[in-house]
């Protein structure tokens, strides 16, 4: 398994252009562009970005984005509130299928 | 010189208790650090291995500065003692309540204002340790304006709090002088983290003590700078962006006003040094610097406007040289002093460089007056 989730891999991660020059000088393009302050700050950019590495339990993006917090001048306690909107969300995504459930029991049950 | 009984504002007892300032650590030279001597702590950088063992010099000539050298001078930077009533884990200049010898005399004092007559700088930037604690700090001030130099002070915050100094933000106001003042961050976390716990709530104490005085009120003649860097192995914040967001968020939290913020990365040199080491992160971080640099903070960087002089009247290109022991020297490799000082020849100098130069070109760039590209 020593194949998988390699720490080097986020400084490497360039090297995607292998395959597809084009295609990685679009996606590092647009994902730059994304990142830049616009309506939101980079700041706030990179608290969204935390928050979804976390529902999306990428350890590259939380590396990467736990920086990018840090060096966007965000502190400890605004990250965790961050990662707990992920979970309540995450939470909530499943708590909210139970709506489901309920109506299949309700039809199923007497 | 016996600096210990020339401190007449205050002993060292007085500054070691808990009240006179937080007090994370204690200093290098107070433990016996073998990072106190200047030698290891530029080896065990050079022994740092990075992606490229290219040195400063060379990345510089790389982007078009074939001899690092400086532009014409603009600003006198005085370093007037070590002393400090503050223990911060991060300081580069290991200053604390013990430094006690090394804090400027009169004689050098006035051998500097000597120089200021005959140089252009514009700006005296007064910096320590705590230049407050220095009995010559609000003659050299006063002498200062005179002249008609602006005059920053590079103030700590928690020391407006000492009851001996109580008078001194409405005396630096009524001068004119500018107050650059140390805050990490603009929520107390991170600033007690990196400066001792209850750091926050005495710079906010003293925060609202300036702008009771007039600071930080838009006013020119009461410019109330924040200096912010990291609590920690990254690099500093964009000073454009959060200056906006620290204007609102210690507006609504505490009342306080501010005029500018700058934002400084962290040297990897002296305590921050040890830190990195005792966490692990100074490879990472070096090579961070590294990965960072940018070809257009080059030509702000501070020792090309800047000469830094030292408590005994030594002269560097900057504050951080001058903690490594890097003298500036003229063309004949002499050592410049403040005592024989010809601005000509410090301005032909060429500029001393090492490993921990990377920290002030990463990024934004980094020097006394924040982000330089």
């Amino acid at each position: 398994m020593s194949e998988y989730y390699k720490p080097e891999h986020l400084a490497r991660f360039g090297e995607i252009k292998a395959g597809s020059p084009d295609l990685a000088k679009k996606f590092f393009e647009w994902y730059g562009a994304t990142f830049e302050d616009g309506a939101l700050t980079k700041r706030e950019k990179c608290l969204i970005a935390l928050a979804v590495a976390h529902s999306e339990q990428c350890p590259y993006c939380i590396d990467a984005y736990t920086t990018g917090c840090l060096e966007n001048g965000s502190d400890l306690e605004e990250m965790t509130e961050a990662v707990h909107v992920a979970a309540a969300i995450k939470g909530g995504a499943a708590l909210v299928h139970g709506l489901q459930m309920l109506e299949k029991t309700q039809k199923r049950g007497m | 010189m016996n600096s210990t009984t020339s401190l007449n504002v205050l002993t060292p007892l007085d500054l070691a208790s808990p009240e006179a300032g937080p007090k994370p650590t204690k200093s290098l030279v107070a433990r016996g650090s073998d990072l106190v001597a200047p030698a290891v702590q530029l080896a065990r950088l050079d022994a740092v291995k990075l992606s490229s063992d290219d040195d400063f010099d060379t990345f510089a000539a790389r982007s078009g500065y074939p001899e690092f050298s400086p532009a014409s001078l603009e600003i006198l930077q005085v370093n007037m003692g070590k002393l400090c009533n503050m223990t911060c884990r991060h300081c580069h200049v290991d200053a604390g309540p013990d430094r006690v010898e090394e804090n400027m005399s009169r004689d050098t004092v006035d051998a500097v204002l000597e120089v200021l007559d005959r140089t252009g700088a514009h700006t005296v930037d007064i910096t320590g340790g705590a230049p407050e604690l220095n009995p010559h700090f609000t003659y050299f001030v006063e002498e200062c304006v005179s002249r008609g130099k602006h005059v920053i002070d590079r103030c700590n915050l928690t020391v407006l709090l000492l009851p001996k100094l109580a008078g001194l933000p409405q005396w630096l106001a009524d001068r004119g002088v500018e107050v650059v003042c140390s805050l990490p961050h603009h929520r107390a976390r991170n600033t007690d983290a990196q400066r001792g716990d209850g750091t926050y709530a005495k710079s906010i104490r003293a925060l609202e003590i300036l702008n009771a005085v007039g600071y930080g009120q838009g006013d020119a003649t009461k410019v109330l700078t924040l200096m912010t860097n990291p609590a920690g192995a990254f690099l500093a914040p964009d000073q454009a962006a959060t200056e906006q967001q620290w204007k609102a968020s210690l507006q609504r939290h505490h009342g306080v006003t501010f005029d500018r913020l700058i934002a400084l990365n962290n040297m990897p040199i002296s305590r921050f040094l040890e830190w990195l080491e005792d966490t692990s992160n100074l490879e990472a971080y070096m090579q961070k610097l590294l990965d960072s640099f940018n070809p257009a903070a080059l030509s702000g960087v501070m020792c090309r406007n800047t000469i830094s002089v030292g408590w005994d009247g030594w002269v560097y290109d900057c504050d951080f040289n001058q903690m490594l022991a890097m003298h500036a020297t003229d063309r004949a490799g002499e050592r410049l002093h403040i005592a024989n000082f010809a601005e000509a020849s410090a301005e032909e100098r060429v500029i001393a460089t090492a490993r921990h130069c990377f920290g002030c070109t990463a990024g934004a760039g980094s020097s006394c007056g924040g982000a330089t590209a």
